[in-house]
């Protein structure tokens, strides 16, 4: 019997996760991206790797995600990550206030915290406000995300998946039966266009979902909801920096190799193709992150950067789960051969992919668990074996 | 950022693989604040939807955005419009020299990335390995258990600025010289091979190019200048029948 075939649009985090998994299945599968792989958001992500005590609180399905796959990430690709821990600080009467609720949370979503003195957390980073409080630690890190991807995207390759960068998607093939059975595309290499037939196409455009959704009269409720991020040319800390507090703007600092990264925002826009950045977010990120971390008003701006999170539900803002989402759209709008895969966030990257895949084994009445937990990546480096650029 | 606005013509590299190169000239409206990748960005997103360039973090930790602006090798992501040109002015942007061009402004990085994989770079060392600077005062052994992310974020810049690179394609070139130094020569014994050989360490002409055009301050060329150090001392060893480091290294994991 034929491999079924699957064809992923777009090469970011979940693109790749699935290719990833879906190849470990037995599948046939291709990869199409329109630029190179992380060009949209998942490039441009702030980097953190999520203990989950920032949704921990209000949103506990995310943090369990976040943890879970937290632990996982650091056994099966540790070159693309910092294990370089977190502090969550208290700076007033407001933080302090939440100090309770964030450990009873964290602990009811097996989060490890700890509670550190103002001492103690100032021993660890000497750099933060000495007015703070207190703190408590949690397993967050930092991950490098082109790399992140790039392992993803080398391990598919080397288990058989065709990675097409520099590919667009232009048009969704239909048959008579409301079914998507291929896509239309151009190598924008030689501006030459081609079709491609699959027995399933998986949607992982992210803040894009929608345009990508509409091309087979479908809908995805997605709504691009971007954020600005602010790299300093200094690192300060060693850790990652969150504010005690209920999620806000400018509440994160992350180290980066030689930096630091404050971010970030929200608000919603139509196109996310550009977001561009205003004067006032970057202020008010240099304002926010140094109520945390006062060296970084001095320290010179190195980057600022807008990234546009695929949101699910529109008008909600941060009160917005950050879970995932698979759209079957045989179910929300009768297009069969067409699955979505949208929302969520770096950190849960593998389990959107195996839920992804999980629901395209149901359809095609496969069965065949997933076992990317167990599979340590190869080397980002290995991405590269054929070079940058495939053709079908 | 001001509010100032400045029109800038971009001069942009075009090449479709097998056919000749030229360039186009896209006239926008900037604020001088922007980095040179936005300006980029916004030509594809509203110009020209068949410009290829790569692209992905947007603050230099992954080194995807290496171009030459005005003929000097730049990130662009963290690259000001307002050092490069002026209001009214021009800025040329051209691909990394010293790598195939898949189009426009794209380069295949494939063969230099696993030439860093040849001498065992690590993309992630322990905190107590990386040149950082760091508080010395809460140094402590239990800093040992958390890592860092190389320096080197592999973005080519460094094999694009060097003339031995441009001369002849087999060079190593800087970014591998330096992460052999930086991974030592006992990780492998192929490593000493790969950079005491024609294409290795001895062609460097110290013209320190790329130390002058990394972002990431790895300082290439003082590390192949270190690693000449480490091999001669390693030819000595071999010369006295010492046992070299990598043999020494074996030895102490076989204990």
């Amino acid at each position: 019997m034929n491999k079924p075939h699957a064809i992923i649009i777009g090469g970011g985090f979940t693109g790749v996760a699935t290719a990833h998994d879906l190849a470990l299945r037995g599948f046939e599968v291709t990869l199409l991206e329109r630029g190179d792989i992380c060009h949209g958001t998942s490039g441009r992500t702030h980097g953190l790797l999520h203990s989950g005590g920032r949704y921990a609180v209000k949103d506990k399905e995310s943090a369990i995600e976040c943890i879970d796959e937290n632990m996982i990430l650091r056994k099966i690709v540790p070159d693309v990550l910092e294990q370089n821990g977190g502090l969550f600080i208290a700076l007033n009467d407001s933080d302090l206030a939440y100090a309770d609720d964030f450990e009873i949370s964290c602990e009811a979503c097996h989060i490890s915290v700890e509670r550190l003195t103002a001492e103690q957390a100032l021993r660890l980073e000497p750099n933060l406000n000495p007015k703070l409080l207190m703190a408590f630690t949690v397993p967050d890190g930092t991950f490098d995300p082109l790399r992140l991807a790039l392992a993803f995207a080398a391990t598919a390759k080397s288990n058989g998946a065709k990675i097409m960068t520099f590919t667009e998607v232009t048009g969704l093939i239909v048959n008579g039966q409301a079914q998507v059975i291929g896509v239309k595309y151009m190598d924008r290499c030689t501006n030459k266009e081609y079709e491609l037939r699959g027995d399933m196409v998986i949607n992982a455009t992210g803040a894009w979902a929608g345009e990508i959704a509409v091309m087979a009269g479908a809908n995805v409720p997605v709504k691009p909801t971007p954020g600005v991020m602010v790299a300093f040319d200094r690192r300060l800390t060693q850790r990652v920096i969150n504010r005690l507090n209920i999620p806000g703007d400018g509440d994160i600092v992350v180290p980066q190799r030689r930096m630091n990264v404050v971010g970030t925002t929200s608000f919603e826009v139509e196109d996310p193709d550009y977001v561009p950045i205003t004067d006032d977010q970057i202020q008010a990120m240099v304002n926010r992150g140094s109520e945390m971390i006062p060296g970084l008003r001095s320290a010179k701006l190195r980057g600022s950067y807008m990234a546009s999170r695929p949101l699910i539900g529109a008008g909600m803002g941060r009160s917005t789960a950050r879970t995932f989402k698979c759209f079957d759209h045989k179910e929300t709008d009768g297009v069969d051969g067409l699955v979505t895969i949208t929302g969520g966030k770096a950190t849960t990257l593998r389990v959107m992919a195996e839920k992804t895949a999980d629901v395209v084994c149901e359809k095609l009445g496969i069965n065949c668990p997933c076992i990317t937990k167990e599979i340590p990546l190869l080397s980002y480096r290995q991405y590269y074996n054929n070079g940058i650029k495939e053709h079908v | 950022m001001s509010s100032e606005k400045w029109n800038v013509t971009f001069e942009v590299y075009r090449q479709v693989p097998g056919e000749k190169p030229h360039f186009d000239e896209f006239k926008l409206e900037v604020n001088p604040d922007e980095y040179v990748l936005d300006g980029i960005e916004r030509i594809w997103a509203f110009w020209d939807r068949t410009l290829c360039f790569r692209h992905a973090c947007h603050h230099s930790t992954c080194g995807a955005c290496g171009m030459r602006v005005n003929g000097i090798e730049k990130l662009s992501c963290i690259t000001l419009i307002r050092d490069v040109t002026h209001d009214g002015g021009k800025m040329r942007v051209e691909p990394l020299r010293n790598f195939p061009v898949v189009r426009d402004l794209a380069v295949d990085m494939g063969n230099f990335y696993l030439q860093m994989d040849a001498v065992h770079h690590r993309p992630v060392l322990p905190v107590s390995e990386a040149s950082i600077e760091k508080p010395e005062e809460t140094w402590s052994p239990e800093y040992d258990q958390y890592t860092r992310l190389s320096d080197c974020i592999e973005c080519g810049l460094c094999i694009s600025a060097c003339p031995i690179s441009g001369t002849d394609p087999n060079y190593l070139g800087p970014a591998v010289l330096a992460g052999a130094q930086q991974s030592g020569l006992s990780r492998s014994p192929q490593v000493m091979g790969l950079v005491d050989s024609e294409n290795g360490l001895w062609r460097c002409h110290s013209v320190y190019e790329c130390t002058a055009v990394c972002p990431s301050f790895v300082d290439p060329a003082r590390r192949i200048m270190d690693l000449r150090k480490m091999v001669l001392v390693e030819r000595v060893r071999r010369l006295f029948n010492r046992p070299t480091r990598t043999e020494l290294r074996i030895e102490e994991t076989r204990k």
